[in-house]
């Protein structure tokens, strides 16, 4: 399984999709939340997304991945000379991972061996202009999450610590999966996330079957799978391009904007961070369909992605917040 | 054509050779000769077939610098860890592998060069499994705890009997089904399911699997996920035993119903009944705080530096290594010849920190009738307030009812108050009041959570009104003697408690329990009568 499934040969599943496909037009809408039970492709979709991502021009040899020299870390070595399109990088971060492994620490090897006091950079510096996946994120430990609602706040990674004084940019989309099951999410990592998807396993058989004779065929001649989907997933490449550029250029209505005001009003979220996120959403909704205006209908197509996680909820509470969403966003914008 | 358990875990470890992307087998054994058996069949495996534990560190994993190595060497040395050879993976004591490791070879597992994993769960009772992110992602399952040695003598299980025909073109379509009707979501099962059913017909030479291999293959991958028996005439009907189960011949004992669920109701709780435990805790001087301390590397306050080895996560620290190999740099040069620093594994200190574990609460709730009739739905409030104080702590939540002759762990710890809630929801009320059982399976409960880490507390909700001894008897004299040596072993075992009373007065045996146990006593206040009134006057003029 070394090459990921193809993200377009996903079947269903499509809140999914298109929430992660809202990221790559706009980053700063800041990263997917999939919660759902096991087996239900919510892994196969982050790591398809890897390869439906546009490539960035980064400097050679940068840890940090920068685009231009002078964004290079004074502690960065053996930097090579211009530029080269690499992958947009989309960074695991494992449960056990040590917050060494995590921020990145004193290089041991280096000092020890040759005495070099040497940063040791680390995921949250590969991350930097690419996406941090996190599986399990509801069972990732407190200490790990403090840091990442830190640094996912600032965009930057200060390592204070064993002599090293290192600061570098770590700006990233973080993409968290789960089992709600298993565990709930602090309130506070659940806001840094832009949208929340609640995915299940489909219930009706013809949909499972060809969700299992897609990835049987993927299985048994992975070559003539990819060759059979690549030019979907090429579409998809180019429209999220194109969507970049349109989003430049997308008209927002203040019409649309009191829409988005009243509804976050209606919902009682905290903060305006909801209300900002909806409005990006929506934008990058708009432009992925090639509208060339913001309308009410874009906002309630992805009100229930930006929402759903941010109201203040009771912990016995077992419907959930996706039914008070959906019927405020009836009430509100009709 | 049915297969017994060491027929189909050799079968597995056939299919596992043939195919290694199967993902791996569960096998459930205490060891023993059968285990011993099986461990010497996965030689079959695709080499190396490397065993890891547990508590095995990052490094040996994944690789890594190989410290010793480089510091008598002087440069750089670098050694390669388990998974890099790929290979057969054999993770022996599987139940006690921790979520993060868990999740790091389920990582492996989905990455390239994916090592075959064969995973020992050695767990005795039902709470103790291998992690389910790692049996999602293995095909196949096997208990060998019913193999006795003697099955093994007879010839492994292929050939098998097999039919001409091969499969139609909707064996796909099928095992979905298949699938479905015994209620697994998971897609990972029906894929599996079809890749054993090829890697059958290839063991059997031919090309396309038959309608045998296909029944052998959901044997094997499906069995052990059902999570329910579809709907078939042969099935053999569940054992009727309960109805006779309910003591009669209790004097004065009134005509119960055998089961009711009552909706959870307000009850009256003080507001800060956890911090409570908590300062008692304190006083007792078994630590503070919301969980017992423990040592850990990694966070918390600093205690100090130990001489110790750089395992997984360890943090050095730099200073007291220098201190500790300051003295030996003379004759360490002398010995070598070399200049420069010399630092011997020995020197290596590393930094320590105390931290507080998780605490568990674990509810051991009387759910029988005699509570039932009283104030079960008052309880089922008091739970529900309490629960809502355990979130704000972050507090795992345990549920354990007793009724009838035992006591049944409903929900082992958990986060999700969801999931609490609903089980709590769905709780039934009757039959008898098998105290001192309750007290034995909160007390198991307990001693488990303790043994992975975590501090337990155990909140008992009673009337106290024993009536049934730990042998499931009728007697409500020997059911207040087991009760009360119950409570002792618990408060030998320095668990922390909370008994609160949920008669519908304020029970004096119950009382002294709460003394044995050393936990503070709470009788449940009756709801008053002008809140209660302003209540449904309320309710009736909205």
């Amino acid at each position: 399984m070394t090459t990921p499934f193809p993200f377009s040969a996903i079947v269903g599943q499509d809140e999914m999709k298109r929430a992660m496909i809202l990221t790559a037009i706009d980053p700063s809408i800041g990263g997917v939340l999939v919660f759902g039970d096991r087996g239900t492709g919510k892994s196969t979709a982050v790591r398809a997304l890897a390869g439906l991502l546009p490539p960035i021009r980064v400097v050679k040899g940068c840890p940090v991945n920068s685009a231009k020299r002078t964004d290079v870390p004074d502690w960065a070595q053996n930097i090579g000379r211009g530029t080269h399109d690499v992958p947009t990088p989309v960074v695991d971060l494992p449960l056990g991972a040590t917050e060494d492994r995590v921020t990145g620490a004193l290089d041991i090897e280096k000092a020890l061996s040759a005495g070099e006091k040497a940063f040791q950079p680390g995921l949250l510096a590969k991350a930097n202009r690419g996406y941090l996946y996190i599986d399990e994120v509801n069972l990732l430990e407190d200490h790990i999450v403090d840091l990442l609602l830190d640094v996912a706040q600032s965009g930057e990674n200060v390592v204070e610590r064993e002599g090293l004084s290192i600061r570098h940019p770590a700006r990233f989309v973080l993409v968290g999966s789960g089992n709600p099951e298993e565990g709930e999410l602090r309130p506070q990592l659940l806001d840094r996330f832009g949208l929340s998807v609640d995915v299940a396993s489909p219930k009706d058989i013809a949909t499972r079957v060809e969700v299992v004779k897609r990835r049987d065929a993927f299985e048994n001649d992975t070559a003539a799978f990819l060759l059979r989907w690549q030019a979907e997933d090429a579409t998809i490449r180019d429209r999220i391009l194109t969507a970049r550029d349109a989003l430049k250029e997308l008209k927002t209505p203040d019409k649309t904007l009191h829409d988005v005001a009243e509804l976050c009003v209606a919902l009682g979220s905290d903060g305006l961070r909801g209300e900002l996120t909806l409005l990006k959403a929506a934008r990058a909704y708009a432009a992925w369909r090639a509208d060339p205006t913001l309308t009410r209908t874009h906002v309630r197509d992805v009100a229930g992605l930006a929402l759903r996680h941010r109201l203040r909820r009771d912990p016995l509470d077992e419907a959930g917040t996706g039914a008070r969403v959906t019927r405020i966003v009836e009430d509100v914008l009709g | 054509m049915s297969l017994d358990s060491w027929q189909q875990a050799t079968l597995a470890l056939q299919l596992l050779t043939a195919d290694p992307g199967l993902g791996g087998i569960v096998v459930r054994a205490r060891s023993g000769p059968v285990r011993d058996a099986f461990i010497a069949a996965t030689k079959t495996l695709t080499a190396p077939v490397q065993r890891i534990h547990p508590q095995i560190s990052d490094e040996a994993l994944f690789g890594g610098l190989d410290l010793t190595a480089t510091l008598s060497a002087g440069k750089l040395v670098e050694k390669s860890g388990i998974l890099d050879a790929g290979g057969t993976v054999v993770l022996t004591m599987a139940e006690r592998c921790p979520a993060g490791l868990a999740a790091k070879l389920a990582l492996a597992m989905d990455g390239p060069d994916a090592p075959t994993l064969v995973i020992l769960d050695e767990g005795a009772e039902d709470g103790e499994a291998a992690p389910t992110i790692l049996m999602e992602r293995c095909a196949f399952f096997a208990d060998l705890n019913e193999v006795t040695y003697r099955d093994l003598a007879g010839e492994s299980a292929l050939p098998l009997e097999r039919t001409r025909e091969t499969a139609t073109e909707n064996t796909l379509a099928e095992v979905t089904e298949v699938a479905m009707r015994l209620g697994i979501d998971s897609l990972r099962a029906p894929l599996f399911a079809l890749r054993a059913a090829k890697a059958l017909a290839g063991l059997a030479g031919q090309t396309e699997p038959s309608t045998t291999d296909i029944e052998t293959a959901c044997v094997l991958t499906l069995t052990h996920r059902a999570t329910r028996v579809p709907q078939e005439p042969d099935q053999t009907p569940p054992e009727m035993d309960n109805a006779s189960e309910t003591p009669s011949d209790m004097p004065g004992q009134m005509e119960l119903p055998d089961e009711m669920i009552l909706d959870a109701i307000k009850a009256l709780l003080p507001d800060n009944l956890l911090d409570q435990i908590t300062a008692r805790t304190a006083r007792a001087g078994r630590g503070a705080g919301s969980g017992a301390q423990r040592k850990g590397n990694r966070r918390g306050r600093p205690l100090p530096a130990r001489p110790g080895r750089l395992y997984d996560g360890a943090r050095i620290d730099l200073i007291s290594t220098l201190r500790a190999a300051a003295p030996w740099q003379t004759i360490r040069r002398q010995a070598t010849g070399r200049a420069g620093l010399h630092i011997r594994q020995s020197d290596i200190h590393t930094k320590r920190y105390a931290i507080r574990s998780d605490r568990v609460l674990i509810f051991a709730v009387d759910a029988s009738g005699s509570a039932a009739l009283a104030r079960l739905a008052e309880a089922k409030g008091a739970i529900e307030l309490l629960l809502g104080q355990a979130y704000a702590r972050r507090d795992h939540v345990s549920l354990i009812s007793f009724r009838g002759t035992s006591a049944e762990l409903l929900l082992p710890p958990t986060r999700s108050l969801v999931q609490t809630k609903r089980r709590l929801a769905s709780l039934p009320g009757g039959g008898g009041t098998p105290l001192a059982a309750g007290l034995q399976e909160a007390m198991a409960q307990a001693l488990q959570t303790h043994s992975k880490g975590l501090t337990p507390t155990m909140i008992l909700l009673t009337d106290g009104r024993a009536n049934i001894s730990l042998d499931g008897e009728a007697n409500r004299k020997q059911a207040a003697t087991d009760a009360s040596r119950m409570a002792q072993v618990i408060r030998a075992q320095g668990i922390d408690a909370l008994v609160i009373d949920t008669g519908n007065r304020p029970e004096p045996a119950l009382r002294t329990l709460a003394q044995t146990l050393d936990a503070p006593y709470l009788p449940l206040p009756r709801a008053d009568a002008q809140r209660l009134s302003d209540a449904v006057s309320t309710a009736l003029d909205g």
